[in-house]
């Protein structure tokens, strides 16, 4: 197993170089550089040549990108021009941001959905599922930043009951209860797309298991409907349901740069957006790998795992 | 019913667990401090290595530089110097500095400690160049040496007479450091910055707030707020929602379309013209623009007026010439803007020929200074397209805009968007209009306009340090230069901000700067 482990490890080197050489590559050829990114009105071919000689730009791309691999082995990221501080800071401060807002929306959009997608499979045609059904919908059409931006007027500006943006309270904020106060609208936005895809497929699951013998043999014996929907049917319909959640979360996680400029929210999709119109080449490169680094850590997690379950995968 | 009584109990819990949340009822600002909604997260508190206007607003309130702007005026008035003298051939600067004064870190300020500023900014030997980058320090490029007379007296040596110096040392570029904090904090300088202004910084949480406070010892009296909280908002809609919630107690750059949401007694609209103005580059070089009379026509054909009330509802006024007026010791307010005049324009095209003619315009999509560009040069291209232009658009975002339009329209285009928000009359014309300002010779005179007389107008007044001199120098260069129509003259912005009624005594400064020592938060 150790020499399973080791070999995906290593076959991972090579994705993360590759994608570091892609994003520098991309960022290299997009028109504008950081020097009049920085310079902007002054940006005289003198200023900008001083400059990017002072921030070692001037150097063939080659020896820029060596330098920044020899300086990543050491864990070194380098410096963000724009924000003038080490790109690891910024990116680990801005991730865990990220992760709080898409955690917190996929821990909403799962509970959700799967009780809207139960209780309208349980009174299929009913009221209740007609109004579930008629809410997913709705949730599924509507864009979050849209959303996002109804909150705010409402909840607000208007009833003054949430923050409209940020993460903390500028002035004497702090602590869980100042962030679940900030977190909650921005979460509610990010996560009612996924609720509403979620709930439609826990209810066509659930419809096919509840048509299923040992639904009517449960039944017969006199188990409780509600364990019966719950217990029974619901443990069943679960396993066509998590490989949605998986996919969801790599959603909630990829919509979260729509919301996070919303709702001003400090996380790493609005820092890499912001990054590249800056032509902050080291914080995009930092960002972009580190975020890669996550993903593919990830599944070799997952793989890991099958093989610890699977014995024939472990080759 | 089991399903419905567990339905109605997760409601119950859902709703209980929304009201206690929502307890703390989004708190309004406390008194005595003052929120601002900044338009991003700045990049450094450190001057010298500072670009963005953004960044300035913080700065202006930490730091003071040898001299400033006198209140409400683009004219210079003594600061930390309490005076100075310039020698008769313009080259040699003596200031005189304030005493008993300190940096928020306790060290002393004196004239090592500005020798220490500009040696650090200009000298690539010096032991602190390395905390840079110094971007602007070109504003001092004309500084030969610096010399501590005594302590209370510093000199300045030009290589060359620079008119500009005096208000180039009123820019932040120009605001003085404690070098002992430079020392202390070497790269990162720019997160523990120490000045002597009126307030201090005491804490920068990253991408949520930068608290100033009250430095209780300032040499021109305390501030009347005790701390200022800079919050980066960067999405214009959700700083609009915060000022309209009571999140914030000012912000700055309102959208022209937002402003009609402030006309409530709860507000205050502030405005304030600055040294901003808003143009067309023509490209002279070659296409129908080579000829003077299609430049000109292009100056009738454009409906200013309808520009600026319509599509920036009135957040700016009409320029007449490449100087702003905000500059009133140097404008010349004899000249009239263009009038709209499209009979006459089409006369104009008639004569030159150019009927018909196929133009590229280049536009962007936004940038600093540019308000709103796309609007801006659709409703550009219908007043052409009125005379018998067929204009084409191409639009790009604004650093590859910047790429394609600072090295040259020759080629490429006929005519381009832009936008310049200077400190001095001087430097707009002398990197823009002068033919050794040509792209190929390092400047930014992208429209290849040329004319021996504006060259030379430009350099006398570069050299003079009498400011009556300069200013009739600068009038005669704006008669020409509108004449010659290089450019289409289109608006100067009038910077706003709106400000809660909590808020006493905020004005904002035609230098753009915000200067938040005499504003009262209630």
């Amino acid at each position: 197993m150790g020499g399973y482990i080791l070999k995906r490890l290593v076959s991972a080197v090579p994705v993360l170089l590759g994608i570091s050489l892609i994003v520098f590559v991309i960022m290299a050829m997009i028109p504008g550089d950081p020097a009049t990114a920085i310079l902007g009105s002054y940006a005289t071919p003198e200023n900008v040549e001083r400059l990017n000689r002072y921030l070692g730009l001037d150097r063939p791309l080659w020896q820029q990108y060596l330098t920044w691999l020899g300086n990543l082995l050491q864990g070194d990221l380098g410096r963000s021009f724009a924000l003038n501080r080490p790109v690891l800071d910024e990116v680990l401060e801005r991730f865990s941001a990220t992760l709080i807002l898409a955690g917190t929306a996929f821990v909403l959009c799962a509970l959700a959905g799967i009780v809207a997608g139960v209780v309208s499979a349980a009174r299929q045609y009913g009221l209740a599922d007609k109004a579930i059904t008629f809410a997913v919908i709705l949730g599924i059409s509507v864009p979050s930043f849209f959303l996002g931006m109804m909150l705010i007027l409402l909840f607000a500006v208007q009833l003054r009951w949430f923050p409209v943006s940020g993460m903390y309270a500028v002035w004497g904020g702090g602590g869980p209860g100042d962030l679940l106060h900030h977190l909650a609208m921005p979460a509610l936005a990010l996560s009612l797309v996924a609720t509403g895809v979620i709930a439609r497929l826990t209810r066509g699951a659930m419809l096919e298991v509840l048509r299923q013998d040992f639904i009517r043999t449960a039944r017969a014996k006199g188990v409780p409907e509600r364990r019966v929907i719950w217990g029974h049917a619901l443990r069943v319909a679960m396993v066509s349901v998590i490989p949605v959640l998986g996919i969801q979360a790599g959603f909630v996680l990829s919509g979260a740069v729509y919301v996070e400029m919303v709702f001003q929210w400090p996380g790493v999709g609005r820092m890499l957006v912001e990054a590249i119109l800056k032509r902050d080449i080291l914080l995009v490169q930092g960002g972009v790998v580190f975020i890669a680094a996550c993903y593919v850590a990830f599944n070799i997690a997952v793989d890991v795992a099958q093989g610890l379950l699977d014995p024939r995968i472990r080759t | 019913m089991a399903f419905s009584s567990l339905t109605r109990r997760g409601f119950a819990a859902l709703t209980a667990a929304l009201l206690a949340t929502s307890l703390p009822v989004a708190a309004e600002t406390p008194p005595g401090v003052l929120v601002v909604g900044q338009i991003a997260e700045p990049q450094s508190l450190d001057p010298h290595a500072v670009t963005a206007v953004n960044d300035f607003r913080i700065l202006m309130n930490v730091y003071d530089g040898l001299v400033r702007y006198a209140p409400g005026t683009l004219e210079v008035e003594p600061a930390l110097a309490t005076g100075w003298e310039i020698s008769e051939d313009g080259r040699t600067y003596t200031f005189t500095l304030r005493e008993a004064v300190r940096f928020h870190d306790g060290s002393r300020f004196d004239a090592d400690a500005v020798v220490f500023n500009f040696e650090r900014m200009l000298k690539e030997d010096h032991p602190y160049h390395h905390t840079g980058p110094f971007p602007l320090s070109f504003f001092f490029g004309a500084v030969q040496s610096v010399e501590a007379v005594d302590a209370g007296t510093v000199r300045f040596t030009l290589n060359e007479p620079y008119a500009p110096f005096l208000s180039n040392l009123a820019y932040p570029t120009g605001l003085i450091v404690s070098p002992a904090a430079v020392m202390q904090h070497g790269a990162d300088y720019g997160r523990n910055p120490s000045g002597t202004g009126p307030f201090r910084l005491a804490e920068w949480k990253a991408n949520e707030s930068v608290v100033v406070t009250r430095n209780e010892d300032y040499w021109d009296g305390t501030a009347a707020t005790e701390a200022v909280v800079f919050r980066p908002i960067s999405d214009a809609n959700t700083r609009v929602a915060e000022m309209l919630s009571g999140g914030i107690d000012l912000m700055v750059e309102v959208p022209p379309v937002a402003l009609s949401q402030f006309a409530a007694p709860a507000f205050r609209i502030v405005e304030q013209a600055g040294p901003h103005v808003w143009f067309l580059i023509l490209n002279a070089k070659e296409g129908p623009f080579a000829d003077k009379r299609v430049r000109q026509a292009a100056n009738y054909a454009i409906n200013k007026e309808a520009l600026v009330n319509d599509v920036l509802e009135g957040t700016a006024t009409v320029a007449a010439g490449p100087t702003p007026p905000a500059f009133s010791w140097a404008y010349d307010d004899g000249l009239k803007p263009y009038p709209h005049d499209p009979d006459r324009a089409r006369a104009l095209i008639a004569e030159a020929g150019a009927e018909g003619a196929e133009l590229t315009f280049y536009v962007t999509e936004g940038g600093s200074g540019m308000l709103d560009p796309v609007a801006m040069g659709t409703a550009i291209q219908a007043d052409l397209a009125a005379v018998g232009f067929d204009v084409k658009i191409e639009t790009y975002e604004w650093n590859t805009f910047l790429g394609q339009v600072n090295p040259g329209l020759e080629g490429k285009a006929d005519m381009a968007e832009m936008a310049w928000m200077t400190n001095d009359p001087d430097t707009l014309p002398f990197l823009a209009l002068r033919t050794e300002a040509w792209p190929d010779k390092g400047g930014f005179n992208s429209g290849y306009y040329s004319n021996p007389q504006v060259d030379a107008l430009l350099e006398a007044a570069r050299a003079s340090t009498d400011q009556a001199e300069r200013a009739r120098l600068y009038r005669e260069m704006q008669a020409i230069v509108q004449d010659d129509a290089p450019w289409v003259f289109v608006a100067n912005w009038k910077q706003n901000a709106v400000a809660s009624d909590r808020v006493e005594g905020f004005t904002l400064e035609p230098s753009f700067f915000l200067l938040l020592k005499s504003v009262v938060k209630n």
